[in-house]
Protein backbone atom coordinates (compact mmCIF):
# COMPACT_ATOMS: atom_id res chain seq x y z
CA UNK A 1 0.00 0.00 0.00
CA UNK A 2 2.79 2.32 0.86
CA UNK A 3 4.30 1.83 -2.53
CA UNK A 4 1.05 2.28 -4.39
CA UNK A 5 0.21 5.62 -2.92
CA UNK A 6 2.75 7.71 -4.84
CA UNK A 7 1.63 6.05 -8.05
CA UNK A 8 -1.95 7.02 -7.47
CA UNK A 9 -0.80 10.51 -6.66
CA UNK A 10 1.19 10.63 -9.85
CA UNK A 11 -1.80 9.45 -11.82
CA UNK A 12 -3.99 12.07 -10.23
CA UNK A 13 -1.40 14.66 -10.99
CA UNK A 14 -1.17 13.74 -14.63
CA UNK A 15 -4.95 13.76 -14.99
CA UNK A 16 -5.01 17.20 -13.43
CA UNK A 17 -2.21 18.29 -15.75
CA UNK A 18 -4.03 16.93 -18.79
CA UNK A 19 -7.18 18.74 -17.76
CA UNK A 20 -5.17 21.90 -17.30
CA UNK A 21 -3.67 21.65 -20.78
CA UNK A 22 -7.09 21.15 -22.35
CA UNK A 23 -8.68 24.07 -20.52
CA UNK A 24 -5.69 26.31 -20.86
CA UNK A 25 -6.03 26.57 -24.63
CA UNK A 26 -6.59 30.24 -24.07
CA UNK A 27 -2.91 30.75 -24.80
CA UNK A 28 -3.12 32.44 -28.19
CA UNK A 29 -1.73 30.73 -31.25
CA UNK A 30 -1.54 32.63 -34.49
CA UNK A 31 -3.84 31.61 -37.32
CA UNK A 32 -0.78 30.82 -39.43
CA UNK A 33 0.52 28.43 -36.76
CA UNK A 34 -2.86 26.71 -36.60
CA UNK A 35 -3.06 26.47 -40.39
CA UNK A 36 0.36 24.80 -40.53
CA UNK A 37 -0.55 22.42 -37.72
CA UNK A 38 -3.88 21.46 -39.32
CA UNK A 39 -2.19 20.90 -42.67
CA UNK A 40 0.40 18.64 -41.06
CA UNK A 41 -2.28 16.71 -39.20
CA UNK A 42 -4.35 16.24 -42.36
CA UNK A 43 -1.33 15.09 -44.33
CA UNK A 44 -0.98 12.23 -41.89
CA UNK A 45 -4.62 11.30 -42.55
CA UNK A 46 -4.34 8.41 -45.00
CA UNK A 47 -7.81 8.87 -46.49
CA UNK A 48 -7.62 12.59 -47.07
CA UNK A 49 -7.08 13.80 -50.60
CA UNK A 50 -6.04 17.39 -51.25
CA UNK A 51 -7.82 19.69 -48.83
CA UNK A 52 -7.60 23.43 -48.57
CA UNK A 53 -7.18 24.85 -45.10
CA UNK A 54 -8.15 28.38 -44.06
CA UNK A 55 -7.98 29.77 -40.55
CA UNK A 56 -9.50 32.93 -39.19
CA UNK A 57 -9.49 33.70 -35.46
CA UNK A 58 -9.04 30.02 -34.68
CA UNK A 59 -11.95 28.94 -36.86
CA UNK A 60 -10.71 26.43 -39.41
CA UNK A 61 -12.38 25.99 -42.78
CA UNK A 62 -11.45 22.81 -44.65
CA UNK A 63 -12.43 22.29 -48.27
CA UNK A 64 -11.63 19.86 -51.05
CA UNK A 65 -12.86 16.47 -52.10
CA UNK A 66 -13.17 13.37 -49.96
CA UNK A 67 -13.86 9.90 -51.25
CA UNK A 68 -16.65 9.17 -48.76
CA UNK A 69 -18.54 10.44 -45.70
CA UNK A 70 -16.24 8.58 -43.36
CA UNK A 71 -13.25 10.47 -44.73
CA UNK A 72 -15.15 13.75 -44.47
CA UNK A 73 -15.98 13.15 -40.81
CA UNK A 74 -12.52 11.94 -39.90
CA UNK A 75 -10.83 14.94 -41.56
CA UNK A 76 -13.05 17.23 -39.53
CA UNK A 77 -12.17 15.35 -36.36
CA UNK A 78 -8.47 15.55 -37.14
CA UNK A 79 -8.69 19.30 -37.75
CA UNK A 80 -10.75 19.87 -34.60
CA UNK A 81 -8.19 18.04 -32.49
CA UNK A 82 -5.40 20.44 -33.44
CA UNK A 83 -4.32 22.76 -30.64
CA UNK A 84 -5.78 26.23 -30.86
CA UNK A 85 -8.69 25.29 -33.13
CA UNK A 86 -11.95 26.79 -31.85
CA UNK A 87 -14.26 25.24 -34.39
CA UNK A 88 -14.22 23.64 -37.83
CA UNK A 89 -16.28 24.63 -40.85
CA UNK A 90 -16.42 21.48 -42.94
CA UNK A 91 -16.75 22.38 -46.62
CA UNK A 92 -15.42 19.07 -47.87
CA UNK A 93 -17.40 17.52 -50.67
CA UNK A 94 -17.80 13.80 -51.11
CA UNK A 95 -16.95 12.35 -54.51
CA UNK A 96 -19.88 10.76 -56.32
CA UNK A 97 -19.84 6.98 -55.81
CA UNK A 98 -18.90 4.91 -58.87
CA UNK A 99 -21.90 3.78 -60.92
CA UNK A 100 -23.26 0.37 -59.91
CA UNK A 101 -22.22 -2.56 -62.07
CA UNK A 102 -24.32 -3.15 -65.17
CA UNK A 103 -25.92 -6.56 -65.08
CA UNK A 104 -27.04 -8.01 -68.40
CA UNK A 105 -30.66 -9.13 -68.79
CA UNK A 106 -31.13 -12.91 -68.84
CA UNK A 107 -32.15 -13.31 -72.50
CA UNK A 108 -29.21 -11.54 -74.15
CA UNK A 109 -26.92 -12.99 -71.47
CA UNK A 110 -28.09 -16.54 -72.22
CA UNK A 111 -27.37 -16.20 -75.93
CA UNK A 112 -24.02 -14.56 -75.23
CA UNK A 113 -23.13 -17.41 -72.85
CA UNK A 114 -24.12 -19.98 -75.48
CA UNK A 115 -21.92 -18.22 -78.03
CA UNK A 116 -18.98 -18.24 -75.63
CA UNK A 117 -19.46 -21.92 -74.73
CA UNK A 118 -19.16 -23.06 -78.37
CA UNK A 119 -15.41 -23.14 -77.82
CA UNK A 120 -15.68 -25.33 -74.72
CA UNK A 121 -17.25 -28.70 -75.52
CA UNK A 122 -18.30 -30.56 -72.38
CA UNK A 123 -19.26 -27.35 -70.60
CA UNK A 124 -22.83 -26.13 -70.27
CA UNK A 125 -24.44 -23.31 -68.37
CA UNK A 126 -27.74 -21.88 -67.28
CA UNK A 127 -28.58 -18.25 -66.62
CA UNK A 128 -30.97 -17.02 -63.97
CA UNK A 129 -31.23 -13.49 -62.55
CA UNK A 130 -27.90 -12.62 -64.09
CA UNK A 131 -26.10 -15.54 -62.44
CA UNK A 132 -24.30 -17.90 -64.81
CA UNK A 133 -24.16 -21.41 -63.35
CA UNK A 134 -21.58 -23.51 -65.15
CA UNK A 135 -21.53 -27.31 -65.12
CA UNK A 136 -19.52 -30.03 -66.82
CA UNK A 137 -15.83 -30.78 -67.18
CA UNK A 138 -13.00 -28.64 -68.42
CA UNK A 139 -9.24 -28.93 -68.84
CA UNK A 140 -7.63 -26.87 -66.10
CA UNK A 141 -5.65 -24.92 -68.70
CA UNK A 142 -8.89 -23.80 -70.40
CA UNK A 143 -10.61 -22.66 -67.23
CA UNK A 144 -9.09 -19.19 -67.31
CA UNK A 145 -10.12 -18.64 -70.95
CA UNK A 146 -13.65 -19.71 -70.12
CA UNK A 147 -13.81 -17.34 -67.14
CA UNK A 148 -12.40 -14.46 -69.21
CA UNK A 149 -15.13 -15.02 -71.80
CA UNK A 150 -17.97 -15.36 -69.27
CA UNK A 151 -17.01 -12.53 -66.94
CA UNK A 152 -16.86 -10.13 -69.90
CA UNK A 153 -20.60 -10.59 -70.50
CA UNK A 154 -21.73 -8.42 -67.55
CA UNK A 155 -23.11 -11.23 -65.40
CA UNK A 156 -24.14 -10.70 -61.79
CA UNK A 157 -21.86 -13.56 -60.88
CA UNK A 158 -20.34 -16.72 -62.33
CA UNK A 159 -20.89 -19.88 -60.30
CA UNK A 160 -18.49 -22.68 -61.24
CA UNK A 161 -19.13 -25.01 -58.30
CA UNK A 162 -20.61 -27.50 -60.80
CA UNK A 163 -17.56 -27.40 -63.06
CA UNK A 164 -14.84 -29.96 -62.45
CA UNK A 165 -11.36 -30.32 -63.90
CA UNK A 166 -10.73 -33.27 -66.17
CA UNK B 1 -14.75 -4.11 -47.65
CA UNK B 2 -13.43 -7.63 -47.04
CA UNK B 3 -13.65 -8.47 -50.75
CA UNK B 4 -11.66 -5.39 -51.63
CA UNK B 5 -8.98 -6.65 -49.26
CA UNK B 6 -9.07 -10.17 -50.71
CA UNK B 7 -8.51 -8.89 -54.24
CA UNK B 8 -6.43 -5.84 -53.30
CA UNK B 9 -3.41 -7.24 -55.18
CA UNK B 10 -5.38 -7.21 -58.45
CA UNK B 11 -6.60 -3.64 -58.00
CA UNK B 12 -3.13 -2.45 -57.04
CA UNK B 13 -1.58 -4.16 -60.08
CA UNK B 14 -4.30 -2.74 -62.35
CA UNK B 15 -3.64 0.75 -61.02
CA UNK B 16 0.13 0.35 -61.35
CA UNK B 17 -0.24 -0.85 -64.96
CA UNK B 18 -2.23 2.25 -65.86
CA UNK B 19 -5.54 0.48 -66.51
CA UNK B 20 -7.97 2.97 -68.01
CA UNK B 21 -11.49 3.63 -66.71
CA UNK B 22 -10.77 1.36 -63.76
CA UNK B 23 -13.91 0.83 -61.69
CA UNK B 24 -13.98 -1.23 -58.51
CA UNK B 25 -17.18 -1.68 -56.56
CA UNK B 26 -18.91 -4.21 -54.40
CA UNK B 27 -22.55 -5.20 -54.55
CA UNK B 28 -24.41 -8.09 -52.92
CA UNK B 29 -21.27 -9.98 -51.97
CA UNK B 30 -19.62 -9.70 -55.38
CA UNK B 31 -16.73 -7.43 -56.32
CA UNK B 32 -16.78 -5.96 -59.82
CA UNK B 33 -13.56 -4.82 -61.46
CA UNK B 34 -13.86 -3.19 -64.87
CA UNK B 35 -11.33 -1.41 -67.03
CA UNK B 36 -9.37 -1.29 -70.25
CA UNK B 37 -5.77 -2.41 -70.59
CA UNK B 38 -3.48 -4.12 -73.05
CA UNK B 39 -3.39 -7.88 -73.46
CA UNK B 40 -0.29 -8.31 -71.29
CA UNK B 41 -1.85 -6.49 -68.34
CA UNK B 42 -5.11 -8.41 -68.77
CA UNK B 43 -3.19 -11.70 -68.60
CA UNK B 44 -1.23 -10.53 -65.55
CA UNK B 45 -4.43 -9.56 -63.71
CA UNK B 46 -6.11 -12.85 -64.55
CA UNK B 47 -3.09 -14.80 -63.33
CA UNK B 48 -3.33 -12.89 -60.04
CA UNK B 49 -7.05 -13.70 -59.88
CA UNK B 50 -6.29 -17.39 -60.36
CA UNK B 51 -3.60 -17.26 -57.68
CA UNK B 52 -5.93 -15.65 -55.12
CA UNK B 53 -8.95 -17.77 -56.01
CA UNK B 54 -7.85 -21.11 -57.51
CA UNK B 55 -10.34 -22.48 -60.05
CA UNK B 56 -12.34 -19.23 -59.60
CA UNK B 57 -14.46 -21.25 -57.18
CA UNK B 58 -15.56 -18.45 -54.83
CA UNK B 59 -17.74 -16.70 -57.38
CA UNK B 60 -17.24 -13.39 -55.55
CA UNK B 61 -15.40 -11.49 -58.30
CA UNK B 62 -16.51 -10.48 -61.77
CA UNK B 63 -13.52 -9.08 -63.62
CA UNK B 64 -13.94 -7.51 -67.02
CA UNK B 65 -10.65 -6.16 -68.37
CA UNK B 66 -11.19 -5.17 -71.97
CA UNK B 67 -7.98 -5.52 -73.96
CA UNK B 68 -9.52 -4.69 -77.34
CA UNK B 69 -11.28 -1.40 -76.63
CA UNK B 70 -8.43 0.58 -78.20
CA UNK B 71 -8.58 -1.29 -81.52
CA UNK B 72 -9.67 1.09 -84.28
CA UNK B 73 -11.75 0.42 -87.38
CA UNK B 74 -9.53 -0.55 -90.27
CA UNK B 75 -7.09 -2.33 -87.94
CA UNK B 76 -5.60 -5.62 -89.03
CA UNK B 77 -6.57 -8.67 -86.99
CA UNK B 78 -5.10 -12.13 -86.90
CA UNK B 79 -7.39 -15.13 -86.68
CA UNK B 80 -6.29 -16.94 -83.52
CA UNK B 81 -8.55 -19.98 -83.36
CA UNK B 82 -7.17 -23.10 -81.69
CA UNK B 83 -7.13 -25.15 -84.87
CA UNK B 84 -10.22 -24.64 -86.98
CA UNK B 85 -11.36 -21.91 -89.35
CA UNK B 86 -13.21 -18.88 -87.98
CA UNK B 87 -16.85 -18.57 -88.93
CA UNK B 88 -18.03 -15.32 -90.46
CA UNK B 89 -21.72 -14.92 -89.76
CA UNK B 90 -24.67 -12.96 -91.03
CA UNK B 91 -25.40 -11.42 -87.62
CA UNK B 92 -23.93 -11.05 -84.12
CA UNK B 93 -24.59 -14.47 -82.59
CA UNK B 94 -24.08 -18.15 -83.32
CA UNK B 95 -27.74 -18.46 -84.25
CA UNK B 96 -27.00 -16.46 -87.39
CA UNK B 97 -25.97 -18.36 -90.51
CA UNK B 98 -22.35 -18.72 -91.62
CA UNK B 99 -21.59 -16.59 -94.68
CA UNK B 100 -17.88 -17.24 -94.91
CA UNK B 101 -14.79 -18.52 -93.18
CA UNK B 102 -11.39 -17.13 -92.34
CA UNK B 103 -8.47 -19.52 -92.05
CA UNK B 104 -6.45 -19.88 -88.88
CA UNK B 105 -3.71 -17.20 -88.75
CA UNK B 106 -5.25 -15.34 -91.69
CA UNK B 107 -5.10 -11.53 -91.43
CA UNK B 108 -8.47 -9.78 -91.66
CA UNK B 109 -9.62 -6.17 -91.32
CA UNK B 110 -11.89 -4.72 -88.66
CA UNK B 111 -14.86 -3.00 -90.29
CA UNK B 112 -17.00 -2.18 -87.27
CA UNK B 113 -17.51 -3.20 -83.65
CA UNK B 114 -21.01 -4.44 -82.90
CA UNK B 115 -20.18 -5.08 -79.23
CA UNK B 116 -17.30 -6.53 -77.22
CA UNK B 117 -18.11 -10.05 -78.40
CA UNK B 118 -18.95 -9.54 -82.07
CA UNK B 119 -17.10 -7.53 -84.68
CA UNK B 120 -17.75 -7.05 -88.37
CA UNK B 121 -14.63 -8.13 -90.24
CA UNK B 122 -13.61 -8.32 -93.90
CA UNK B 123 -11.23 -10.83 -95.42
CA UNK B 124 -8.83 -10.01 -98.27
CA UNK B 125 -11.17 -12.05 -100.50
CA UNK B 126 -13.94 -9.57 -99.72
CA UNK B 127 -15.96 -11.81 -97.42
CA UNK B 128 -17.61 -9.65 -94.77
CA UNK B 129 -19.62 -10.50 -91.69
CA UNK B 130 -19.68 -10.97 -87.93
CA UNK B 131 -17.01 -12.91 -86.06
CA UNK B 132 -16.41 -13.69 -82.40
CA UNK B 133 -13.76 -11.36 -80.95
CA UNK B 134 -12.25 -14.04 -78.73
CA UNK B 135 -10.54 -15.48 -81.81
CA UNK B 136 -9.29 -12.18 -83.18
CA UNK B 137 -6.00 -10.72 -82.00
CA UNK B 138 -4.93 -7.23 -83.06
CA UNK B 139 -1.75 -7.28 -85.12
CA UNK B 140 0.79 -5.02 -83.43
CA UNK B 141 1.59 -2.10 -85.70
Amino acid sequence: MKLKLPRILLLACSIALLGATITSCKKKQSDADIKAAVETALKAEPMSTVTMVDVKDGVVTISGECKDDMCKASCEKTAAAVKGVKSVVNNLTVAAPPPPPTIAADDPLTSAVNDALKAFPGVSATVKDGIISVTGKIAKADRQKLMMALQALNPKKVDVTGLSNN
Amino acid sequence: MALQDKYKEIVDAATAAGTQDLLVREQDGVLYIDGSANGTTKQQLWDLYEKIDPDYASGDLVMNINSVSGVQEGAKLKVTTNSSNLNIRKGPGTTHGVVGKAARHEIVTLVRKENDQWWVIKTDDGEEGYSYTQYLTPVEA
